[in-house]
Order: C-alpha cells, then sequence, then structure tokens
C-alpha cells in the first residue's frame, strides 16, 4: 500500500463520518431531550443533558389521560402481529400457488396483480373508507386490520422466492408418499419458504406499526388509535396550544418509546431486512 | 423407497390417464383455493374501491338535487382548480429537486460502503437505514421539533425560520432525504454487490484511482438500479401527504389545506365533506402514478428475470 490509497482511504471515511452525524443527530437529540422536563426543553442546550426527568417523564408518558398512551402502544402491536401474520399467510398461500400450481388464469391473475401493485395505497384510502362505513367497518379493529391483508407485493416476492428455491422433485415426492396438497404445503413448501416468509412478515409488520393515513382516516375513538396517530393528536393539541393536557417533553418521550423496539428489532433481524430490500432491488 | 416406488408404479399401472386427469383437477382445485383469500382481499380493498372512487367522481352532490350524475364536470373543475394546479406544481418541484439530491446522497453512500470494508462502514451502513425504520410520523415530529425555534439547536446558529414559506418546502425535504437516503443506499448497494469484480480489478491493474473506479465504471453499471430507485421516489412525492400534514399545526400560513394534491384530497373529503371532488382529485393522482409506474415496469421489463 502505498500513502496516495491510504489518504484516498481517510477521505472516505471522512464523508461517512459527516454522513453519520446527520443521519444520528435526530435520535441523539431525542434521546437528550427525553431526559429533560418542559422547561430544560426550552431553556437548556438542546445538545446536551440538563437536570435528569427521564424516570418523570416515562411515569407521565404512561399516566397521561389514565394511560392511553399504553393502550395505543397496546393497539399498535396488535395491528402489526394480526396484519402482519395475517398478510404473511395469504400471501404465503397465493405466492405458492402461483410458482408450484398449475390452475387455470393463473397466469392472467398474476399479470394482474403485476398491474395492480403500483397503484398508489393513498388513492385508496378515501373510497375504502366510504365502503367500510357503508359496511358499517368504520371505527373499529377490522377497518385498519382487514385492508392491511392485502399486500401484492409480499405475493410477489413469495412466489419469486419459491420459484427458485422449491424443486418441483421435493413437491412431487411428497405427492407420491400420499399426502395431500394442504400437507404438501405446510411440511414441504413452508419450511422451504422460511426466508422469504421471515421477511414478508417483517416488512408486513413494519409497515404496520409505521401506518398513519388509514387509521389517521378509519378511526374516532381514541381507545382505537395505533401510536402514530394518538402521538399525533397530542402534538396537534400541544403546538396548537388548545386545552391538550400533553406537554412537549411528553410527547418527545413518547415517540422515544414508540421507536425504541422498531430500532431493536431493525437491529437484530437486519439480514431479513436486507433480504427484502435484494429481492425488491432484482426486480 | 421400495415401497414408495411400488405405490407410484401401481398407480401408474392401474390408472395411466384418467388418474392424470383427475390429479390435474385437483391442483387445479387447490390452487384456486390457495389463492382464493388473495383474491377476495385483491376485490375487497383494491378493484372495488378503485371502481367506487371513480364512480363517486362522476356525480355530484348538491342539497338541490341530492346526487346526481355530472359525468366529468368533477374532472374539469379539478383542472381549472388554482388549489390543485398549485399543489401539483409544488409537488413536481419537488419531486424534480429533492430526488436527485436524495439518490445522489444514497449513491455516494452506496459507493462508500462498497468501497471501505472496515468496521467503521459497516456502522455507517447501519447509521444511515435506521431513520427508515422510524415511522415517517415520528420521524416528522422529531424534525418539527429540530427545526422549532425554541427547542431546536439550529435556531441559535443559523438564524432562519426553517418553517416560513420561502424555506418550508426545502425543510420538508429534508425530511424526506433523512429518513430514504438509507434505503436508497441499501437497494444500490445491492446492485453494487451483484457486480462482478473483475471488470474493476482490471481498470484497478491500469492505475484508476477508487473514485475514477467508483464513478466511470461502478456507477454506470448500475444506472437501471438508479433510474428505478429514482423513478420510484418520484412516484412517492407525487403522493406527498403525511410530512405536511404532520407540521401544518407549527405553520398553517405556510402549509396550506392545499398544500399538495393528497393533503387538498383529504382536506376536502374530511373538513368540507366534498367526497365526489376528492374522490376526482384522488383518482386523478392515483391513475398518474399508476400509470407512471406501469409504463415504466413495461419499458424495463426486458431487462428482468419475469
Amino acid at each position: 500500500m502505498n500513502p496516495r490509497s491510504e489518504r484516498a482511504g481517510f477521505v472516505p471515511h471522512l464523508v461517512m463520518g459527516l454522513m453519520a452525524v446527520y443521519f444520528l443527530l435526530p435520535f441523539w437529540w431525542l434521546l437528550v431531550a427525553a431526559t429533560k422536563d418542559n422547561d430544560g426543553l426550552f431553556l437548556s442546550a438542546p445538545l446536551w443533558f440538563s437536570e435528569f426527568h427521564l424516570v418523570g417523564n416515562l411515569k407521565t408518558v404512561f399516566s397521561q389521560e389514565n394511560g392511553i398512551y399504553l393502550v395505543w402502544l397496546r393497539n399498535s402491536a396488535l395491528y402489526a402481529l394480526v396484519s402482519g401474520a395475517g398478510a404473511t399467510a395469504v400471501s404465503a398461500l397465493a405466492g405458492y400457488a402461483f410458482a408450484k400450481l398449475r390452475f387455470p388464469g393463473r397466469t392472467k391473475l398474476f399479470a394482474l396483480l403485476l398491474g395492480l401493485i403500483m397503484v398508489p395505497a393513498t388513492a385508496l384510502v378515501l373510497p375504502t373508507y366510504l365502503l367500510m362505513s357503508q359496511a358499517g367497518l368504520v371505527d373499529s379493529i377490522w377497518a385498519v386490520i382487514l385492508p392491511s391483508l392485502l399486500n401484492p407485493f409480499g405475493v410477489y416476492l413469495l412466489r419469486v422466492y419459491t420459484h427458485e428455491s422449491l424443486p418441483d422433485e421435493m413437491l412431487e415426492a411428497a405427492r407420491i408418499d400420499g399426502a395431500g396438497e394442504l400437507r404438501v404445503f405446510t411440511s414441504v413448501a413452508l419450511p422451504a419458504m422460511r426466508p422469504a416468509l421471515v421477511t414478508v412478515l417483517l416488512f408486513s409488520m413494519v409497515a404496520s406499526w409505521n401506518n398513519f393515513f388509514l387509521p389517521l382516516v378509519m378511526l374516532s375513538d381514541d381507545h382505537l388509535f395505533p401510536l402514530t396517530v394518538g402521538l399525533r393528536t397530542w402534538y396537534m393539541s400541544a403546538t396548537l396550544g388548545n386545552g391538550g393536557e400533553a406537554l412537549f417533553n411528553v410527547i418527545v418521550t413518547g415517540a422515544l418509546v414508540a421507536i425504541v423496539p422498531l430500532i431493536a428489532a431493525f437491529l437484530l433481524l437486519q439480514r431479513y431486512w436486507r433480504g427484502g430490500l435484494t429481492i425488491g432491488a432484482v426486480k | 423407497m421400495t415401497q414408495v416406488e411400488t405405490r407410484s408404479a401401481a398407480a401408474t399401472a392401474v390408472a395411466g390417464p384418467p388418474t392424470k386427469k383427475r390429479r390435474h383437477l385437483r391442483e387445479a382445485m387447490t390452487g384456486w383455493l390457495f389463492v382464493l383469500p388473495f383474491v377476495v382481499l385483491l376485490v375487497a380493498f383494491l378493484l372495488l374501491p378503485m371502481a367506487y372512487a371513480f364512480k363517486l367522481s362522476l356525480y355530484r352532490s348538491t342539497l338541490i338535487e341530492g346526487e346526481h350524475f355530472a359525468f366529468l364536470e368533477n374532472y374539469t373543475q379539478a383542472f381549472k382548480d388554482p388549489l390543485v394546479r398549485e399543489g401539483v406544481v409544488r409537488v413536481i418541484v419537488f419531486g424534480l429537486v429533492q430526488t436527485p439530491v436524495m439518490i445522489g446522497i444514497a449513491l455516494l453512500a452506496a459507493l462508500l460502503i462498497d468501497h471501505a470494508t472496515s468496521r467503521f462502514s459497516r456502522f455507517f451502513r447501519l447509521a444511515a437505514f435506521v431513520p427508515y425504520a422510524v415511522p415517517v410520523v415520528i420521524g416528522t415530529l422529531m424534525w418539527g421539533f429540530l427545526y422549532s425555534e425554541n427547542v431546536g439547536p439550529f435556531n441559535s446558529l443559523l438564524h432562519i425560520d426553517f418553517l416560513s414559506s420561502d424555506v418550508v418546502l426545502a425543510s420538508l425535504g429534508n425530511v424526506v432525504t433523512w429518513q430514504w437516503a438509507g434505503y436508497n443506499m441499501i437497494v444500490l448497494y445491492a446492485a453494487l454487490q451483484g457486480l462482478p469484480r473483475e471488470v474493476y480489478e482490471s481498470a484497478r491493474i491500469d492505475g484508476a484511482g477508487p473514485a475514477q473506479i467508483a464513478w466511470r465504471i461502478k456507477t454506470p453499471m448500475i444506472s437501471s438500479a438508479i433510474v428505478l430507485a429514482t423513478l420510484f421516489t418520484i412516484l412517492g412525492t407525487l403522493q406527498f401527504f403525511t410530512e405536511p400534514l404532520i407540521l401544518q399545526p407549527l405553520n398553517p400560513g405556510s402549509i396550506t389545506q392545499h398544500y399538495t394534491p393528497n393533503v387538498y384530497a383529504f382536506n376536502q373529503a374530511f373538513s368540507f365533506q366534498q367526497y365526489n371532488y376528492s374522490a376526482a382529485i384522488s383518482f386523478l393522482l392515483g391513475a398518474v402514478v399508476f400509470v407512471g409506474s406501469y409504463i415504466f415496469l413495461f419499458a424495463t421489463r426486458k431487462r428482468s428475470a419475469l
């Protein structure tokens, strides 16, 4: 290694360092801000600690308005789990069928799926709301969960993965052994599809946890709100000052508590995140 | 093993074509049963709402006449509405400025982590990607605080009102860049990882430096991934909604009720109960995004595995 290539190693690291500061600064600010009371938030230096009130803030977050934050947290978890598991199950069945079973209309249906994969979800929220309200389903957990079960991209991803990684001979062998189609699916196909299933599960759970537009429109009972919608109501009342109880330090701490599980899940399951994005990139 | 062979041999011996036919029928039935839940959801939450939005957009509702067929009146109104036009122009400007900046950052970051294989570059990869794991609502809230005059760290240094009407679009662009640059970095990095290493090994032997290799060889080789990421970002920015809605209470004067087409459609429906007009705007926007991406997918289909 000559000196020139070593210097070339320094500049990239400097650039990466500066970019890392940009990406991480808001997190640092949030972490510091969550330890301050409302006065500290306004009066002390924004990027460094002053009096330590994290425990008090956490207590307030969880006790504010009779502990509604905990209800929102539970709702977010419930919506994410049920939507995630449901969407993955539906996608697994359909993805497997598209990849491995011959049935009339398969090609046309899959072409339709490919065509509809790009329909923007935001354009569908309003008509879905109106249809759901005619069906009497708005302002219930189903109004948020049922539309989230549809995941065309998950079906596509599982179809591609199954097509490439599950040899027909394995299915054939199981059939010759006398296994029924459901049995072939559960004991041969599902284990082989596992890495892609985890990716789809992770992505649909995160999508549901992050969802905002759909629950914002569908729900009016604040006991059904997920965290995203709930925190926004606190934020609105704090910024507009219209009689809301929440103070900024409570919102900041609430935001921190809301992202901790996501970041933990993200760090633990990196492999699967990247797997999903890479398959998406190949497309 | 022997058992299996005997059984399958027996099956063919007994039946031949008829069982084969029955097996095909069974496979077809299973196939349909397996896709059925997906098809039901597809109809209920995609095709039906689409058709319903289109139908709504062709009707009008007035106090005197009640609901009546109005054909394309809502659409002509939308085309003439200066508030729609303002929002459309804004998201187009936003898409044209914010997208290249963000994809540029993502490309630079991807080239850097592809080049450097140190422990720090692995840490950087995580740091850049973490904002993607944060819900858009919360990411926007965080930046709302950082932009604020009293709470944020920048104001005492820069004396800029980040939410004044002159800079608010750039401030919103920064939120989007912060949240999505790392995601695009990973997508581009995956494309870079798929390149054959020999190509730039030989360029290196020919005396090309890492910067030259990155810009002259690697970047052109992943151009299709860059184009794809750019297009998806532009289509995303056309639907711009959550960020302006969250920051609206901070400065309702600069982030208006018609700031983007989606914000406008949302307010038309839920503040003014103008469902028909709102449906027309949503349908128009959805159609633009849909047609745009479909044309693009068709154009790039030859190169993909599909």
